[in-house]
């Protein structure tokens, strides 16, 4: 069965994971809006560079992540001058690196739901009074639900599972950044393979949960509006 | 008389649009043209969905003037404007209801002139207020499109090919209610087609659009049967006349209008004597005869004169005949005869000779 230390090592993997699926979508959805609305030059460049850690190794970005913020890399400069300390070995390094690590799986389904949406709908919102600011709360976020619900589920299932980034710029402390991932490699190495089954069969479970409520969900959602039929809103 | 404006002019690759529009402020203007005229850009220009270059403006509410150093440029949530779509485009995570909320929520209780009575009323829409979007017909989403604009309460209504997405049944469906719609709308509407038959249903004014620029803009009666223009070279060529319904004789199926005074009996029709109708007659079905014939099966022979003729290629003549009743002097009084070139010089026809048409058939539109 699970020890305390494990048990540890859940509610802290909870956590990194709701609070990057929060800062994921807040920062994600402005950059997802820009990429499906603009017919800048940028967009090429920029969408090349938030899909980045599709195929990078996760290692590599944590290695850079490390120099970044280490004692001497700019940020890590910056944050020591900011009175934050240094973020490697903390918990909030490792949110760092899963927001970075995470970033396409929570910007590619927002701006693909954008992008089905069209400009019809808005120009109709506009029509009907409704400024920028209105439109895009109460047009656009509304349609765009079925992406906001798989980026929310990627994102969020991505950042627990992640091993790479967090053994490079987290280690292995427990309650600061000891997650799941690590956990298990823990008894693994220990040649606990008990203690390390109950963890992996968890998370398989946990990941197939996720999957299938995703599925249902934008099952539901895929009926309702493909019924809408011949006149595309 | 206040009016709708639009000088602009945009261009892009392929593609230059250079029309410079004054519209009546009240009923209807149909911008008709065949695909690609640039007819819908125009609409656009006019709701701001598009930026071209050049002067928008309503009753002197300047929209858009690029002369103006402030404000050059308002954004089309700021203009009071009604907007039917092609396709109904009603917003599918919201019930009909919310839908026609959308738009009148947005706009200050004291600018509301149209009621939600009155416009789920005059569209027929009172059962479908619970429905979503998707449990809708095509004709039903696109009367719910143009309740949701309406009750925005616009100064100005613009309607971009509302019908054509839909088929001949539904368009049957939807046609009468615009009807209404433009028999009671408090504002003027700007209305693009491409269809012959919708224009002359619905349009007062009429501007003809091909290849970026206006060839004709004008009441759409007189439109209708200029023998300069291209629609009086169509094979299906008519003159559309604004009617007065007078009687109906039931017994043999027929009613009488008053077109200029004159008589011209028509199908038995449900429209009261009083109202206001419109009648298409087609070139085809008018001939000519220099004295009135008192033994012709035919019913309507009404008094004209040859105001322009036109020779089509070697066989026919198209003829434009002013009928000659009291209202004459009025606009739209102007009927074409489509015949042999062979009759044109027998009878030896020439503008400004009295003569008389003999309508074959005159058709109520609606």
């Amino acid at each position: 069965m699970l020890d305390a230390e494990d048990w540890l090592a859940l509610r802290l993997t909870a956590q990194l994971a709701t609070l990057s699926t929060v800062l994921l979508l807040l920062l994600g959805t402005p950059i997802a809006w820009w990429l499906a609305r603009t017919g800048s030059r940028l967009k090429g460049p920029v969408a090349a560079i938030v899909a980045l850690p599709l195929v990078l190794p996760p290692t590599v970005i944590g290695f850079y992540l490390l120099m970044l913020m280490g004692p001497h890399g700019p940020v890590g400069q910056l944050t020591q001058s900011l009175g934050w300390g240094l973020l490697p070995f903390t918990f909030w390094g490792l949110v760092v690196g899963s927001v970075l690590h995470s970033f396409p799986f929570v910007v590619q389904p927002i701006q693909q739901a954008f992008e089905a949406m069209g400009q019809r709908p808005l120009e109709v919102a506009a029509t009907l009074r409704a400024s920028p600011w209105d439109r895009f709360v109460s047009v656009a976020l509304p349609l765009a639900r079925p992406g906001f619900l798989t980026a929310s589920v990627l994102g969020f299932a991505h950042t627990v599972g992640e091993f790479g980034v967090v053994l490079m710029i987290g280690g292995n402390i427990p309650g600061a950044t000891r997650v799941l991932s690590v956990a298990l490699y823990g008894h693994v190495e220990a040649m606990d393979y008990g203690k390390a089954n109950w963890l992996a069969a968890g998370m398989v479970a946990f990941g197939f949960a996720v999957m299938l409520i995703l599925y249902l969900l934008n099952g539901q959602t895929a009926r309702t509006t493909s019924q809408a039929g011949g006149a595309r809103v | 008389m206040s009016e709708v404006q639009a000088a602009i002019k945009l261009s892009y690759s392929g593609f230059s649009l250079d029309v410079d529009l004054r519209l009546p402020g009240s009923g209807v203007s149909v911008l008709l043209g065949p695909s690609g005229c640039g007819k819908t850009t125009v609409l656009r220009a006019l709701a701001g969905l598009v930026r071209a270059q050049g002067r928008v403006a309503l009753h002197g509410d300047v929209w858009q003037d690029d002369a103006l150093r402030e404000r050059p440029f308002v954004p089309t949530h700021q203009r009071a404007i009604g907007y039917v779509f092609q396709e109904a485009s009603l917003f599918p995570h919201l019930s009909v209801q919310g839908n026609l909320d959308y738009g009148r929520k947005r706009i200050p209780l004291s600018q509301q002139r149209v009621s939600l009575d009155e416009a789920v009323g005059l569209l027929g829409i009172a059962h479908l207020l619970d429905r979503r979007p998707d449990r809708l017909s095509g004709g039903e989403r696109q009367r719910v499109a143009i309740a949701r604009a309406l009750l925005t309460s616009p100064s100005l209504l613009l309607m971009d090919e509302p019908l054509s997405a839909l088929d001949a049944a539904r368009k049957a469906e939807v046609l009468p209610y615009l009807e209404a719609l433009n028999r009671q709308a408090r504002m003027p509407v700007v209305y693009v087609t491409h269809a012959l038959d919708e224009a002359a249903r619905l349009a007062d004014h009429l501007v003809l659009m091909e290849a970026g620029r206006v060839l004709a803009s004008g009441p759409a009666t007189q439109l209708f049967a200029r023998l300069d223009l291209p629609l009086s070279q169509l094979d299906e060529a008519a003159a559309v006349l604004d009617a007065v319904v007078v009687q109906h004789d039931p017994a043999y199926g027929q009613s009488q209008l008053e077109v200029a005074g004159l008589p011209l009996w028509v199908g038995l029709t449900q429209a009261q004597p009083g109202q206001r109708v419109r009648a298409r007659i087609l070139a085809r079905d008018v001939s000519v005869t220099l004295s009135r014939a008192s033994d012709s099966s035919i019913v309507n022979i009404l008094p004209a004169t040859i105001e322009s003729l036109r020779d089509d290629g070697p066989d026919t003549v198209t003829l434009g005949l002013r009928l000659s009743g009291a209202g004459a002097d009025q606009v739209g009084c102007t009927i074409l005869a489509r015949v042999t070139r062979r009759s044109r010089d027998t009878l030896q026809l020439f503008e400004g000779q009295s003569v008389h048409a003999q309508i074959k058939g005159a058709a109520l539109m609606g």
